[in-house]
C-alpha cells in the first residue's frame, strides 16, 4: 500500500477507536440514566429515590393482581424473582398485561415502599409462537408439575 | 484483488456492470419481498400473546435491519473516500444516504405503530428507540452536510468524517437491548443461536429481509448511475452514451 494511504488509514483508525473509547466511557458513566427502569432488587435495596418520578420494571407476580371492585384501582407486585415491589395503579391496563408478563410502570415510590404508578406499559419478549404451540408447552409443563405433585403425595403417603 | 478494487473505482466500468445486474436485482428482490410479505401477513400463524399485531414484524425488522446495514456500508465507503480518495465511494454514499434515511424513518414509524397496541405507548425514551432516532439524525446530518458544502471533494471528506464518527452508534443500537434495561425486546435473530420463533415465522421474515436487500441493491445502482451521469457529463463516454440513446 502507498505510504500516504497507509498514514491516512492509521489516522482513520485512530479516529474511530478514539471515539469508540470516548463514547464507551460516557455511556458507562451514564448507565443508570440510560437504563429505562429500576428493577425490584434495586428498589428493595433502597437505591431508587423516594417521591421522584421513576420507572420500575419486572414481571407481574403470579397471583398478586387484586382489582378493586368499586374503581379502576389495581394492586399487584412486580418481581425479578429476587425481590418484589407492591404497585398501585388506577386506570386501564394494556391488553398484554397479565400475571407472569413483563411490565414497566412509571410513578413515584412513597415512604411506605408502595409504588404508585400513573402509567403501566407491557413488555413482551422476543419469543414468538403460534397459540397451539404455547398451549402445548403449557400443558406439558403443567403435566410435569402434576407428576411432581403426585410424587410428593406418594412420598407423604408412605410416611 | 487490488486490481479488482481499482477497477471498481472506474465510474464507466461500474456503469456497465450496474446496467447488467439491475434487472436481476429488481426481479429477485420483488419476488422475495412479495413472497415474504404475503406469507408473513397472510399465512404465518398468529402469535400466542400478541395475536395478529405481531405481524408488523415482517415490515419492521427488514427496514430496521437494512437501515443499519446501509449505515455500515456508508461508513466503509467513507474509509475508502478518506484513504484512497476514490470517487465512486463518494458517489455510493451520496446515492444511498436518502434510502437509509427513509428506511430508518419507516422502522421508527412501524415500531411506534407496533408499540401502541402491545406496550401501550407510541414512544418511550429507552436505549434502543433513542439510538435508532440518533441514526435518523446521523443520516439527516450527513445529507445536510453534503448539501451545505459546494465543493464536491471537501463535501465528500466532511461527510466521510461525520459518518465515521457516527459509526459508534451501530453497536450501541445492536446491543442496547442487552446492555441496559429497555422496553424493547431483545433480537429475535441471533448470530449464534436459533431464531426464537418457529420456522413458519422466521422463514417469511428472512425472505422479506433478503428481498428488501436486493431491492435496495437495485435502487442503489439506479441512484448511483444517475449520480455518475451528472458528475461525468463532460466526459466522452457519457456524451457517446447519450448520443447513442438519442439516435
Amino acid at each position: 500500500m502507498h505510504p500516504i494511504r497507509k498514514k491516512r488509514l492509521t489516522i482513520v483508525l485512530f479516529l474511530v477507536v478514539g471515539i469508540a473509547i470516548a463514547v464507551g466511557l460516557i455511556t458507562y458513566a451514564l448507565r443508570q440514566n440510560i437504563n429505562l427502569f429500576y428493577d425490584p432488587t434495586e428498589i428493595a435495596a433502597g437505591n431508587a429515590p423516594v417521591d421522584t418520578r421513576i420507572r420500575a420494571g419486572g414481571m407481574v407476580e403470579a397471583g398478586s393482581v387484586v382489582r378493586d371492585t368499586e374503581s379502576l384501582i389495581v394492586n399487584f407486585r412486580v418481581t425479578d424473582f429476587a425481590a418484589s415491589v407492591p404497585v398501585q395503579y388506577e386506570g386501564i391496563l394494556p391488553d398484554l398485561f397479565a400475571e407472569g408478563q413483563g411490565v414497566v410502570a412509571m410513578g413515584r415510590l412513597n415512604e411506605q415502599g408502595l409504588f404508585v404508578a400513573d402509567q403501566v406499559l407491557a413488555k413482551h419478549d422476543e419469543n414468538y409462537m403460534p397459540p397451539e404451540v404455547a398451549e402445548a408447552l403449557e400443558r406439558s409443563s403443567k403435566g410435569q408439575h402434576k407428576a411432581v405433585n403426585a410424587e410428593k403425595a406418594a412420598e407423604s403417603a408412605t410416611y | 484483488m487490488w486490481q479488482f478494487f481499482h477497477k471498481l473505482g472506474s465510474p464507466k466500468w461500474f456503469f456497465g456492470i450496474a446496467t447488467r445486474f439491475m434487472p436481476w436485482l429488481l426481479a429477485a428482490g420483488l419476488l422475495l419481498l412479495a413472497a415474504g410479505i404475503v406469507w408473513g401477513l397472510g399465512f404465518a400463524p398468529k402469535d400466542y400473546l400478541q395475536g395478529n399485531s405481531y405481524r408488523i414484524i415482517f415490515i419492521h425488522v427488514p427496514t430496521a435491519f437494512i437501515a443499519q446495514s446501509i449505515y455500515i456500508m456508508m461508513a466503509s465507503a467513507a474509509v475508502v473516500t478518506l484513504v484512497w480518495r476514490m470517487k465512486l465511494a463518494d458517489v455510493f454514499v451520496k446515492a444511498i444516504a436518502p434510502v437509509g434515511l427513509v428506511l430508518t424513518f419507516l422502522s421508527l414509524f412501524t415500531g411506534a405503530v407496533w408499540g401502541k397496541p402491545t406496550w401501550g405507548t407510541w414512544w418511550v425514551w429507552d436505549a434502543r428507540l433513542t439510538s435508532m432516532l440518533i441514526l435518523l439524525f446521523l443520516y439527516g446530518g450527513a445529507i445536510a452536510l453534503d448539501r451545505a458544502i459546494a465543493d464536491e471533494k471537501s463535501a465528500a471528506r466532511a461527510v466521510a468524517v461525520l459518518l465515521l464518527v457516527g459509526v459508534v452508534n451501530i453497536p450501541i443500537i445492536q446491543y442496547s437491548v442487552e446492555w441496559w434495561n429497555t422496553l424493547h425486546q431483545p433480537s429475535t435473530f441471533k448470530l449464534t443461536e436459533k431464531p426464537s420463533m418457529p420456522a413458519e415465522m422466521w422463514v417469511p421474515l428472512l425472505l422479506s429481509v433478503l428481498g428488501l436487500y436486493l431491492l435496495f441493491g437495485w435502487l442503489a445502482c439506479l441512484r448511483m448511475k444517475t449520480e455518475i451521469l451528472i458528475r461525468e457529463q463532460k466526459t466522452r463516454w457519457v456524451k457517446e452514451l447519450v448520443l447513442a440513446g438519442r439516435g
